[in-house]
Formats: C-alpha cells, sequence, structure tokens
C-alpha cells in the first residue's frame, strides 16, 4: 500500500537513470571522494515545513547548508519502510553522501542497520535512543535530547492556566520517548498542584489528521482545558484545540502563530547547533561520539516564548524551575512514585535525573496520567 | 450530568459528533463515484482528487482569503481531473482501473509539489451552523456543530436518487450503466455520458477534499487524506450503488472512527489498536453478513468491469 501510495521520487530516477545507460555510472565509486567536501543527506518521514518534528529537523538542515564546504541534499516523506533503504542506498551511491541523518524513529531497525551493513565508509546518525555499543556498528550513533525536561516546564505553564485540573495529551505511539513527555508534563504540572490529572489519548501513527483531530475533541469533550501532543505534526491538535477553548502547549517547533492567544509555551528542538557541531566535526577529520544527548543547558532544545495565558506566579516558577534545570542534574521522576498500575517506580529518595539512561527504555506511565500502553 | 461529566453517555454523544465531523467527505466521494458507477464506470483516481482537491482549496482559499471560492475551485479541479479520466478511458482498450490508480498517483503527487507553499499558512475556514444550541452541554453543543456542506451532501444524495429514479437524466445514466448496447440502439452517446458522469463525479470528490482542508481537520497538509478517498469507493460497493445509503454508510463509519478517542477519553484504553480497526471490522461484518452465494451483487451496475 504505502509504495502506492508513496511512489519514491528518488526510486523513480534511479530507475530513470538505469535506463538511460548504466554504463555512464559504472565509474562511480562507492566510497565517496572525500576532499571535494562532505554530502550531508537528510531523510524525512514528512514534510519539512510540518510546524513540528520534520520542521525541527530541517531548520538543522538549513543551517549546516550554509556551512563552507558542504553540500546537503534532502528528501521528505519517505516511509518508514524499504522505501527509506532506497533512498539511503541512492544518497550514498549516486549523490556520494557519506554522512547520513535518517531522522524518524522507525527506520533505524531494520532498515539504517542493513544499509550500514553495505556501507562500512558512510556515518549514520539516528535521533533516538535505539544505538547500543554492544549490538550495533560502530559507524551508526544516536543523538537526542532531553525534552523532556521542555515537557516539564509546559506542564507546569499548563497547571497555572487550568481551571478544570484536567490536562490532556496526544500520543502517536507509546515508546520510552514519549512516554518520558507525557509523564514530564503531568509531573511539572503536578508539582504546582498535585491534583492535576492528564488524560493520553494514542493515536497510533505519527501523522493521522483527522483521527488527531477527533483525539483533540475528545479531550475537550472530557473538560480537558490544556492540551499538547507528541505527533510528528502538531498543527492539527493545536488548531483544533484552540477551536474548542482549549491552551496548548507546543512540541517540536514554535506554534505560536496558530494559537497567539491560547498559546502558553512550547518544548521545542535546537536541531541548528546539534548538526553543525556534528558536520564540524567529520569536517575536522574527528568521528562523531556515538551516543550524544544534550538538555536545555546543552542549547539541544530551547522553550517558545511564554504567551500572554500565563499569569504572573505562573510566569516566575516557569523562569525559576528553568534556571534550575539550566544548572544540569535535575530530576522530574524522582521517588516516592508510583505509575499509574500502582507499582514502585521509585523509592523515596530514589531520582532519575535527566542524563539517566533509565529513562530512555520508560515503560510506563505514572500516577495520575490517564491511559494505557496498549 | 450538568457538571460536564457524562461518563458513558459521553462516548454515545463523541460517535455522533465524529459522524458528523469526519462523514463529510465520505459522503461526498461515495456520491461521485455512485454516480460515475452508475454509468459503467469505475474511476479509482478519486483519492488522487480528494487530495488535490484539498491541496486546490486550501491554496485558492487562503489567496482570495475567501473559503467558499475554494471550494469552488477544489470542485473545478476535480471537475478537470474527472473529464482526463473520462476522456482517456474512451480511447480503445484502455482499463478504467488502471487509469484510475495512474490518476490517483498523478493527484497526490501533483497536490504535494503545488502544496508545498501551503503548509504554513493559515487559510480562512467554512462556516457552521451550530444546531446544538439549546444544549447547556458544551459537548452536545460541540458535537453538533454542523458544517453546511454536511447538510449539502444529504441533500444531494436524495437529489440524485431522486434524479436516478424519476428524470430522464437519470434513465439515461442507468441505461449507460446497464447495458451499452441498449443505450447505443436507443441514440445515446455512452462515451458523453460517462464523461459528463465521470466529470460530475470528480467534481464532488473535490468538495470532499475542500471539506477536509478548510473545515476538518482544517489545514493542508500531505497526509491530510491517509486514504479516506479510497474507503469512499469502497463504501459505494457497501451501499450497493444507491446514494441515499451512501449517507448511511458514511455516517456509520465516521462513527465508528470516533470510537476510539472517545473511549480512550473517558478512561476505557486497553486495547486502543483494537478499537482503531472498528470501522473496518464492520464493514467487513456487514458486508459478510448481506452477502450470497447463489446470486451476483445486488444493485451493480452490468456494465460495470469489476462485476461483468
Amino acid at each position: 500500500m504505502s509504495m502506492i501510495l508513496h511512489p519514491s521520487r528518488r526510486g523513480f530516477i534511479k530507475g530513470a537513470a538505469a535506463l538511460a545507460g548504466v554504463s555512464a555510472l559504472s565509474g562511480f565509486s562507492a566510497v565517496p571522494a572525500y576532499a571535494a567536501g562532505l554530502t550531508v543527506g537528510f531523510i524525512y518521514v514528512g514534510a519539512k515545513d510540518d510546524f513540528g518534528y520534520n520542521q525541527a529537523h530541517a531548520e538543522g538542515a538549513a543551517a549546516v547548508k550554509a556551512m563552507d564546504s558542504v553540500t546537503v541534499i534532502e528528501e521528505e516523506n519517505v516511509p518508514e519502510t524499504v522505501d527509506c533503504q532506497k533512498t539511503m542506498e541512492s544518497m550514498i551511491n549516486f549523490d556520494g553522501a557519506s554522512l547520513l541523518f535518517p531522522t524518524s524513529f522507525g527506520y533505524f531497525d531494520p532498515h539504517i542497520l542493513e544499509v550500514a551493513a553495505k556501507q562500512p565508509g558512510v556515518r549514520f546518525q539516528h535521533a533516538g535512543g535505539m544505538w547500543n555499543a554492544d549490538k550495533h556498528p560502530a559507524h551508526v550513533g544516536s543523538y537526542f535530547g532531553y525534552i523532556g525536561m521542555g515537557q516539564y516546564l509546559n506542564g507546569i505553564a499548563a497547571a497555572h492556566a487550568t481551571k478544570t485540573k484536567k490536562i490532556g495529551f496526544v500520543a502517536a505511539k507509546p515508546i520510552p520517548q514519549v512516554l518520558l513527555n507525557i509523564n514530564s508534563f503531568l509531573l511539572g504540572a503536578r508539582s504546582v498542584d498535585p491534583e492535576i490529572t492528564c488524560q493520553v489519548i494514542f493515536t497510533g501513527e505519527w501523522s493521522l489528521a483527522v483521527k488527531e483531530a477527533e483525539a483533540t475533541n475528545a479531550l475537550a469533550d472530557q473538560g480537558v482545558d490544556v492540551i499538547t501532543c507528541h505527533v510528528d505534526g502538531p498543527k492539527v491538535v493545536i488548531e483544533t484545540a484552540a477551536g474548542r477553548g482549549a491552551f496548548v502547549c507546543g512540541y517540536h517547533a514554535d506554534q505560536t502563530a496558530l494559537a497567539p492567544e491560547k498559546y502558553l509555551t512550547g518544548a521545542e528542538w535546537n536541531w541548528a547547533k546539534v548538526y553543525t557541531d556534528m558536520v564540524k566535526t567529520t569536517l575536522d577529520g574527528g568521528m562523531i561520539d556515538n551516543f550524544v544527548r544534550g538538555g536545555l543547558a546543552e542549547g539541544f532544545i530551547k522553550m517558545s516564548p511564554l504567551g500572554p495565558a500565563v499569569p504572573e506566579a505562573g510566569r516566575n516558577q516557569f523562569e525559576a524551575v528553568k534556571a534550575e534545570i539550566l544548572k544540569g542534574g535535575f530530576a522530574a521522576i524522582k521517588g516516592p512514585l508510583k505509575d499509574n498500575g500502582g507499582n514502585v517506580i521509585a523509592e523515596a529518595g530514589q531520582s532519575f535525573v535527566e542524563t539517566d539512561v533509565a529513562l530512555e527504555s520508560m515503560n510506563y506511565l505514572v500516577e495520575g496520567v490517564v491511559g494505557s500502553l496498549s | 450530568m450538568g457538571e460536564g461529566d457524562l461518563g458513558l453517555w459521553a462516548v454515545l454523544v463523541a460517535m455522533i459528533g465524529g459522524a458528523i465531523r469526519v462523514s463529510t467527505p465520505f459522503i461526498f466521494v461515495s456520491l461521485g463515484e455512485c454516480l460515475t458507477e452508475r454509468s459503467g464506470r469505475i474511476n479509482l483516481g478519486l483519492e488522487g482528487t480528494l487530495v488535490f482537491g484539498a491541496m486546490s482549496g486550501y491554496a485558492v482559499a487562503y489567496e482570495t482569503n475567501s473559503a467558499w471560492i475554494g471550494v469552488l475551485a477544489a470542485a473545478l479541479a476535480g471537475t478537470v481531473f474527472g473529464l482526463f479520466h473520462g476522456w482517456v478511458c474512451k480511447l480503445p482498450r484502455v482499463n478504467d482501473i488502471a487509469i484510475g490508480i495512474a490518476l490517483m498517483l498523478l493527484g497526490m503527487g501533483l497536490a504535494f509539489f503545488f502544496g508545498k507553499p501551503y503548509i504554513q499558512p493559515v487559510a480562512p475556514d467554512l462556516p457552521a451552523i451550530p444546531l446544538g444550541f439549546w444544549s447547556s452541554s458544551p459537548q452536545v453543543e460541540a458535537a453538533l456543530r454542523v458544517n453546511v456542506l454536511f447538510v449539502v451532501g444529504i441533500a444531494l444524495a436524495f437529489l440524485i436518487a431522486w434524479l436516478f429514479r424519476s428524470t430522464r437524466i437519470g434513465l439515461v445514466i442507468r441505461v449507460v450503466g446497464d447495458s451499452s448496447d441498449a443505450a447505443r440502439a436507443m441514440g445515446i452517446s455512452v462515451d458523453r455520458v460517462r464523461l459528463l458522469a465521470t466529470a460530475a463525479g470528480g467534481a464532488l470528490a473535490g468538495i470532499g477534499g475542500a471539506y477536509l482542508s478548510l473545515y476538518y481537520p482544517g489545514s493542508w497538509n500531505e497526509g491530510i487524506s491517509s486514504g479516506q478517498g479510497l474507503m469512499a469507493v469502497a463504501l459505494v460497493i457497501f451501499a450497493r450503488w444507491n446514494p441515499v445509503n451512501c449517507i448511511w454508510a458514511a455516517l456509520l463509519f465516521g462513527a465508528a472512527g470516533a470510537l476510539g478517542p472517545a473511549l480512550q477519553s473517558i478512561g476505557i484504553s486497553k486495547g486502543y489498536y483494537l478499537s482503531y480497526a472498528a470501522p473496518y471490522v464492520l464493514t467487513l461484518i456487514l458486508l459478510i453478513a448481506t452477502s450470497s452465494t447463489t446470486r451476483a451483487v445486488r444493485g451493480a451496475p452490468g456494465e460495470l468491469s469489476i462485476t461483468k
């Protein structure tokens, strides 16, 4: 189905090139010539101006494009299927890319791993926490940011805006990064008012406009009055929620323009810094670390400007906690804490700071979150 | 009640609301396909027409600052796609299903290509009629916010049913769809009737697309349809080529689609992947229940290539 619905443009060009006479290309080496400069490939699962995940990465790619002796190639709307292997192969073999950023979560296993096994000279950088030194090759790496902290700050702003003490979360899939965001959003809100609950609705896919709108409406029907999300393009959720009179917290990119009155704040990626650093390391002949992480302090993530609906007290608390997080070593998940099934997550005194790798395999929703994983 | 907490009733209200919000594109596309299929041709390209209609409607609404001009533009774009399909299928040894699939891909490709600059801007929305004004419950009010296009779609279904039943135009379409030989004997130009029926079907699908981008969910992006145009084509078979049944099929589909989020919102969240499959399970059950091993599909136009 997805082959029919999403024909790969690159696949087509490749086919056409083969028909036109592949002999002309036979002298082309699979290992790219390096001295001529570095070719970097970015692959997105959706449109690169989606007000969300892909836009955040594309803004990073734009910053790389502005660097000297770097050529950037991009492809959008590449599904998490064998299509993305074709895209990677053609970026490597036809465009001479030696550094790839396949940005979507589902690209990693098996797609990046399969192409990486065939292309030892190419560096693969994947956004998300999937790379494991014991299992995966050394020319593959993962990078991610502690954006859960951003959702914690979202939660603080939400707690100061909610009247019904019900906040809501439209989530795509129950993977660790999404669960950490949901839990952080609620815990941030509960740090202000422990009676607040968070209703979560999973849509099952990264981008399903109608289902996201339905989920937002269902939350509003239940009296939820602050909504945030973790889907690829938050535009539909933000517009639908604001249309129902709910406040919104953004995610991935700045969505202030979509609902200026209702937008409280938002957790945004700042990939421009991360990507230019990585490309600079490569150009200087160094190796990028296989495991790259950072948060607010390292400039990996940033917060949208606070909206007009956040009251004075909320602003002060938001800024104070943000300053605390910037010092490093902040823990949103700390004991005593139970999950929403009553199991103990952390004993009193125990805490998981933002950099704790254990958070990257999160498989629970904390007490106060209404919802389940399957 | 009262305090905005409806409990299990909330699921029912949400399903009614979902049926009204989600069904409109299904209604328009399935009515368009119904018209085309009754003339004896299948246009599988309506998914592409729907997506292109969504894009062109949004783009024109943004440029002219009028949602209605956007709807008009989407209908015009749909007409062009329909005319193209009808014209190509007139040529000898052309398969209408293959052309349909080609047009589906073409429509989506063109929409993605021309739609790039319109993903970010915010276009004006179509107005809604607040039929829930009598209720003090915000949930009921929200569920009964009915878009004008929904009303138009339902009226159109009855109009098309009347057209088929009691007018000469309807008779001509039916004759062409049931037996092209009989139609030729009557002196009717089969190709021209099919061309016009496919064009009208395309226009309706375009309007369905405009509803997606201009009302609900109300913005243009490349994943906006997620296969709704294809489902609507299947709904026509499910509705047995009867325009009024198309409404019911579309409403049922919309309501079943709202079930998943509504159940999760009241805390019944186990097995949400299953509740999301509800529309498809429902379709399967109904199709099996109404099928027969001894006779052909009831109501199918005789000239249709899939039932011949």
